[in-house]
């Protein structure tokens, strides 16, 4: 051994970092393991809001489930909602109005578009990037108040119905998303040029959290995180569902697999939304909104108050549930943060045997360990962040 | 009951003896596997290159309390991302001996996966490496999502737990013991 080199002690230290930590966004607890400020090994706690959702669903009729899933990935709720409205109508056999799936997809971009600036603002003011924080919320803001105008609520939106939506777009609905997204895009150029060419940021998220192609795969990886390595996978584009296939978007894909290309993949999946919206608003066809089948959809008001047969129908519907056919399906749509599948069972009757939701973040919190060990402490809020963990969908 | 899809065929003719039934409803190919060397039924359909299930979507179970004998399926998605297609697997399991093979050697992703099966319906994993509960905590009684347990059960505060070498604030001592207290037996 050398004698000029001597090896101070190492001593390994535990820290619990969580359940509430100012620096993360979502209610979950590591449990480090660290020699300095090297992680050593990461155990990653979750469950702290767990609800129980699938127990939930099963106590409640098939239209009461559509509010339940408002709360799982809350910063996405009409994905949710379409997601499982397709899967319960795949499982009937019925297919929605060609206006209707023009204003799902309408929904769906508007709901990812916030998903993403939420994700990108939020881990961008964690490491210090406070204004382009403050300018992707602005931008997220406008968002809100289209989904606020459309829906009449701001975050729990219940907007789509099985068969259906709840109502029409709004009179000047296309000039307010054309006035919101010129906004948008001037703030997202202004957040590219505060962030992507800045040293801190890329300093802190450059090369970090990377995860290689296959390791991605074997996790079962989905969402901007597998395709920042290069896989190109999007349930949109790999199976489309609604009207997906008349639209003309781009998959972003990136290279590296690391934080900062996680980062890049959704921004540019900002403008693609942006594009799907332009493009849907222009070939959206006139129409019903809800398919005309009284087994399914509730009758108009008129009718309940006015008809005898309109008020059994409505009261058949409420009580009862809708009758969806024995069986079981998996129907996939593409979350903000991945795949977003449900997995229906149906005994014949109007609640669900079984609801199983397959969170894209839960899977991805399962690689976490893996992104964080060998790194830095400080490492872990980019990655979490990039990660976008969102609680009511990872612990349901 | 229509013809089966290519994949399906092929699948029976692969592992003619494992499989119990398939079928394909809306279009969901789903085959039904006996649970004896489930492991190896698995590293088929990954490793073959006809089949290519090289993505596993996601692991749950149902539980079919009083419907179907034996009780429990677990229920796997695998996805081919060469040919993009989809199929599920299902392994019936008895309830007097709720095991399967971990599929944790094969794909890392099914770690949580199972470890949340094992939380909400107490089916164990066979070479797991981890198997503890992962929604819930581990003083929680039972496991919720099996038919038989009871939508409103309330189950009580647990005392906080003492980790060796942490530090632990008086106030939340004394609230510690007084919890104890009360959960004492005559207490």
């Amino acid at each position: 051994m050398n004698p000029e080199r001597v090896d101070l002690p190492i001593e390994t230290m535990d820290l619990q970092m969580g359940p509430s930590h100012p620096a993360t966004h979502g209610t979950i607890k590591f449990n480090l393991k660290l020699e300095g400020e090297k992680v050593l090994d990461c155990d990653v706690e979750v469950g702290y809001l767990h609800r129980g959702f699938a127990k939930s669903c099963e106590q409640a009729t098939w239209t009461q489930v559509i509010p339940y899933t408002d709360r799982l990935n809350y910063a996405s709720p009409v994905i949710n909602n379409v997601g499982y409205a397709l899967a319960v109508e795949k499982l009937i056999g019925v297919e929605t109005t060609p206006r209707c799936q023009f204003i799902r997809v309408i929904m769906s971009e508007l709901a990812r578009i916030f998903d993403h600036l939420t994700c990108c603002g939020m881990t961008a003011s964690e490491l210090g990037a406070i204004t382009a924080g403050f300018y992707m919320l602005e931008a997220r803001e406008l968002i809100m108040r289209i989904v606020e105008t459309v829906t009449g609520a701001r975050l729990t939106v219940t907007y789509v119905r099985i068969g259906g939506v709840k109502h029409d777009l709004p009179f000047g609905f296309a000039e307010q998303v054309e006035r919101a997204f010129r906004i948008v895009r001037k703030l997202l150029s202004d957040c590219d040029r505060l962030l992507s060419r800045n040293r801190i940021f890329l300093d802190r998220m450059a090369g970090i959290g990377a995860i290689s192609r296959e390791t991605a795969i074997a996790y079962g990886l989905t969402g901007p995180i597998l395709r920042s390595t290069g896989v190109n996978y999007d349930v949109r584009k790999a199976h489309p569902y609604l009207v997906y296939d008349q639209l003309d978007f781009e998959i972003p894909l990136g290279t590296k697999g690391d934080d900062y290309d996680r980062f890049v993949v959704r921004i540019q999946e900002l403008e693609q939304s942006m594009r799907i919206v332009e493009q849907a608003l222009k070939k959206i066809p006139p129409g019903p909104v809800t398919i005309e089948d009284p087994s399914i959809v509730l009758p108009e008001k008129e009718r309940v108050y006015g008809s005898i047969e309109g008020l059994m129908n409505h009261f058949k519907i409420i009580i009862e549930g809708i009758k969806v056919p024995p069986g079981e399906v998996y129907f996939a749509v593409e979350g903000g943060n991945g795949e977003l599948g449900f997995y229906l069972v149906s005994d014949g009757g109007g609640r669900p045997y079984r609801v199983r939701v397959r969170p894209p973040c839960f899977i991805a919190m399962s690689a976490f360990s893996e992104m964080i060990k060998g790194r830095m402490l400080a490492d872990i809020i980019p990655t979490f962040g990039m990660i976008n963990m969102i609680g009511g969908e990872c612990d349901r | 009951m229509a013809e089966d899809s290519p994949t399906l065929q092929y699948l029976k003719e692969r592992l003619a003896d494992g499989i119990l039934d398939t079928h394909a409803f809306r279009g969901d190919q789903t085959i039904v596997v006996r649970r004896e060397r489930l492991c190896e039924t698995f590293r088929t359909f990954r490793d073959d290159p006809k089949l290519a299930f090289n993505f596993l979507t996601d692991i749950t179970a149902v539980d079919y309390l009083g419907k179907r004998e034996p009780r429990f399926e677990v229920v796997y998605h695998l996805y081919s991302m060469p040919r993009g297609e989809r199929l599920r697997v299902k392994v019936p399991v008895p309830e007097a001996d709720p095991v399967v093979d971990s599929l944790t050697p094969l794909w890392k992703g099914a770690n949580w996966l199972e470890r949340e099966v094992w939380d909400m319906f107490g089916i164990r994993f066979l070479g797991h490496p981890d198997l503890r509960r992962i929604l819930l905590y581990e003083e929680f009684q039972g496991h919720p999502l099996r038919k038989d347990y009871p939508v409103n059960l309330w189950q009580p505060l647990v005392p906080e737990r003492e980790v060796a070498g942490t530090f632990v604030d008086e106030r939340s001592r004394n609230k510690l013991t007084r919890l104890k207290q009360k959960l004492a037996p005559g207490g």
